[in-house]
């Protein structure tokens, strides 16, 4: 029983005998696996026909992925090793901090395997867009997607007269700075994060109250109770937010760096508009 | 005056009868010793009388509720159980729990009677056994009831200290109040009780003075031994001898 | 009023007082106390009313009934190691209050998530009492109390795993240790009925447990109906723990170490331990919330955490004695 165990063991093993393998990438991979939830956008938007082989389970989920109708045209996979392996890969594309013992087996087998970083600010994602189109030998397509994002981010950060403060808040009380993708989003729709230029972190619901924001976005529950996120609940929470007649939630289109973003800023920059006339 | 008056009493435990038919009265001024062999059920005839078992037949005590058989009878199990750390006066005055009131008076009395003065603050789980003995008996004393049932009393005790205790039971009785006991030693039994019950193979055997229910007779069919008595100008003595064969 | 309580009791007010004017919010204690009773304008009347508030009132109430609690099991079962936390009572009700959460009966009905924790509570307390009998075998009952604590807390972990919310799997942390952050006055009226009941069940058993220290046959002789206080003592703990448990988590070993520190002050009458205990009970939560927030203020640092840091050495303490006993 253990022999045969071992024989299959080292079978398994043969293809990370010959490293140069790894090397031999093709100028495009004919079969993409993505473990990601924003290489799982990126790729949807990027890949040729029949390039993208499967997608990550959450690209499905409505609540995080802002392409989820998409996503049900791909199989999924659920970021381990074996089920990815069997899939038989040219290119895997993983986040540089989820699914990494999953990406070194991958590599240890011989598949290439790409690690994209999280977008921390508006300008990460033509980066992150140039990344993946070059891996995927994609390089036109990724190019064009840059030059409509600029055009229309540019459009978008139009001059505000005043910028209402305004403050993220998410569950366990956590909220995000100016220097994090959520808090450009929110500078670029013209508010005044104040939270400030630090990262973010825990905000203490009463230092929330005692700042009094205009405007306060929150993210929208997930399904299923949890007790993280009762505190959006809170008396105190809820007052603040209910200060204007309409609200904001952050959404599946603001978790990646993704062209959707754009879409995050419209919706906020509308809020801020509605929150201006309310006050006149 | 029956302080106690049982009928046809019978115990069945786990389905195993222990003892049946037992009619017997308790009086004011009687130090009433209950004796016989291990297993012979005197601790469950006390505790029926109680009304702490279920029974058959018929206690005087049983039919009582809860809080009026607690000013009736003050029962001293076997088992010398102190839980706390409480001090001697403390424990003492839980006596006066079925009273619902605080009166120092009987709780005084019966640690003087005890000659308890000089231990009352100290922790009662700290105490030798024989001080607890007695600080548990004190306890009895201050419930203030007219009848007293404990349950081998003087078990583990040193022969002064249960000399002692047997002339507490002697005091009592003479002030009016009603005594049952359950007894091992014979000697002690015969010298300072009115009268003795012998309870041995579910039965009682004998109800009578110490010299009537001691007889070589009942001792060998209620214990299986031989013993020697004998009358001094101080009362009776029995000394068991010999299993009998 | 015994000499305990009248230390205890202005000590307890102290401690509210400085817990009302702890905080991120940098206001003295006379303004935030003027915000708290006559309001005014700006948010500072609000911070004071809808957080600092029901965070004082539940460390009060949940503190209170845990010493109160914690003292009425030991008088019950005759055991100074008995506590709700360590013998899993705790952990039930909060695998209670989970699984009323995460099948959404409690947000179909707020009453929901208390009675539920109640009813975990309810069948730890019965099986302990059944398991340990009232003159309860220190070993019988830590072996029935870390079995309960295990399945209590792998049911808790099992469900929150399974729940489609991101959030809840990191949660058991929060169940086990307990934690009065961002409460509000929801909660405070969530539990209070149950805390009520649960003390009215339990104010009226310091007699039965007096009568207790002489063993269950006195006590019985001496009146005590002792079925009916056994009924008091496992609802009214089930009461405290489960609506405690089910606003703020499982906080372990206050009602260990509080009637551990304070018996010797009432004499060791278990009686009169119940009103010292509740009282100390409330002064050590408190302290203890006081503690996580000057410690980590920008972290949610878990009551549990301290509670067992002050709890666990006494814990020792005791089953070292107790061994010393049995030698």
């Amino acid at each position: 029983m253990l022999r045969r165990a071992l024989v299959l063991l080292s079978l398994l093993a043969a293809p990370g005998l010959s490293p140069a393998a790894a090397q031999e990438a093709p100028p495009m991979p004919a079969r993409v696996v993505s473990m990601n939830l924003c290489t799982d956008q990126l790729a949807m938007l990027l890949a040729a026909p029949g390039q993208l082989v499967s997608v990550s389970k959450l690209a499905r989920d409505p609540m995080s992925s802002a392409m989820a109708t998409e996503a049900m045209a791909y199989p999924v996979n659920h970021g381990q090793a074996e089920e990815v392996w069997l899939m038989q890969p040219d290119l895997v594309v993983v986040g540089s901090y989820t699914a990494q013992a999953a990406a070194q087996m991958l590599e240890r087998l011989g598949t290439p395997v790409l690690r994209v970083e999280p977008a921390y600010a508006l300008a990460d994602v033509p980066a992150r867009i140039r990344t993946l189109g070059a891996a995927m030998g994609r390089q036109a397509q990724a190019e064009a997607l840059i030059t409509a994002f600029e055009t229309r981010l540019a459009a978008l950060r139009e001059e505000v007269a005043r910028r209402p403060s305004a403050a993220l808040y998410y569950a366990n009380g956590y909220t995000t700075g100016d220097q994090t993708l959520a808090g450009e989003i929110l500078l670029a729709a013209g508010f005044e994060n104040i939270a400030g230029a630090r990262g973010g972190g825990q905000l203490p619901l009463e230092a929330l109250a005692m700042a009094a924001p205009e405007a306060l976005i929150t993210a929208r529950p997930y399904p299923g109770a949890s007790r993280s996120e009762e505190v959006l609940m809170h008396p105190v929470v809820r007052r603040l937010r209910a200060a204007h007649a309409s609200t904001a939630n952050t959404g599946n289109d603001w978790i990646c760096g993704t062209p959707f973003v754009l879409r995050a800023i419209e919706d906020l920059a509308a809020f801020r508009k509605d929150i201006e006339t309310e006050t006149e | 005056m029956s302080l106690l008056s049982l009928q046809d009493l019978a115990v069945t435990l786990r389905g195993r009868e222990v003892f049946s038919g037992i009619t017997l009265n308790i009086h004011a001024q009687e130090v009433v010793g209950l004796i016989g062999p291990n297993g012979a059920g005197k601790t469950s005839l006390m505790r029926a009388a109680l009304g702490l078992i279920p029974s058959g037949g018929k206690s005087s005590l049983a039919g009582l509720t809860p809080q009026q058989r607690a000013k009736a009878v003050a029962w001293m199990p076997q088992a010398r159980e102190i839980a706390w750390p409480v001090r001697v006066e403390d424990l003492v005055a839980l006596g006066r729990l079925p009273h619902g009131d605080h009166a120092p008076a009987p709780v005084e009395a019966a640690i003087t009677k005890m000659g308890l003065e000089g231990l009352r603050k100290r922790r009662s789980t700290n105490l030798s056994g024989g001080e607890q003995a007695r600080a548990l008996l004190a306890r009895a004393l201050a419930q203030e009831t007219p009848l007293l049932m404990a349950d081998e009393p003087t078990a583990g005790l040193d022969p002064a200290h249960q000399i002692a205790t047997m002339e507490v039971f002697g005091a009592l009785a003479a002030e009016g109040h009603g005594v049952l006991l359950s007894l091992h030693d014979i000697g002690l039994a015969a010298r300072h009780c009115t009268r003795l019950v012998l309870l041995a193979g579910g039965r009682l055997l004998a109800d009578g003075r110490p010299e009537e229910v001691l007889t070589d007779d009942l001792l060998a069919r209620g214990f299986g031994i031989t013993a020697y008595h004998a009358q001094t100008p101080d009362g009776p003595v029995f000394q068991p001898m010999h299993r009998a064969r | 009023m015994t000499r305990a309580l009248a230390l205890l009791l202005p000590l307890v007010l102290v401690l509210a007082a400085l817990s009302l004017s702890l905080g991120p919010a940098d206001v003295t204690l006379p303004e935030s106390l003027r915000a708290l009773f006559l309001g005014g304008d700006g948010p500072l009347p609000m911070v004071m009313r809808e957080i600092r508030l029901p965070r004082v009132l539940l460390a009060l109430m949940i503190g209170g009934t845990l010493g109160l609690a914690g003292a009425a099991m030991q008088g019950y079962l005759r055991n100074p190691l008995a506590e709700p936390g360590l013998l899993g009572v705790s952990a039930s009700a909060a695998l209670g209050a989970v699984l009323a959460i995460q099948t959404g009966l409690s947000a179909a009905f707020a009453m929901a998530l208390p009675l539920s924790a109640l009813a975990g509570a309810v069948v730890a307390v019965l099986i302990l009492v059944v398991l340990a009998g009232p003159r309860a075998e220190t070993l019988t009952l830590i072996l029935a109390g870390v079995a309960l604590s295990a399945v209590a807390g792998a049911l808790t972990q099992l469900v929150l795993n399974l729940s489609p919310n991101p959030f809840a799997a990191s949660e058991i942390v929060f169940w086990m240790m307990g934690s009065l952050a961002d409460r509000s006055v929801l909660h405070v009226w969530l539990a209070l009925p149950f805390m009520a009941l649960g003390v009215l069940l339990l104010a009226g058993v310091g007699r039965g447990l007096d009568a207790l220290t002489l063993g269950e046959d006195a006590a019985a002789s001496m009146g005590i109906d002792l079925s009916r206080l056994r009924l008091r003592v496992v609802l009214g703990t089930a009461c405290v723990v489960g609506a405690g448990t089910a606003v703020a988590g499982a906080i372990g070993f206050v009602g260990l170490v509080v009637p551990h520190l304070l018996r010797g002050s009432v004499g060791g009458r278990p009686g009169p331990l119940l009103w010292v205990s509740a009282a100390g009970g409330a002064a050590m939560l408190l302290a203890a919330d006081i503690a996580v927030r000057v410690v980590a203020p920008d972290r949610d640092l878990k009551l549990g955490v301290l509670t067992a840091l002050v709890g666990a050495p006494f814990f020792l303490h005791l089953v070292w004695r107790s061994r010393g006993e049995r030698a």
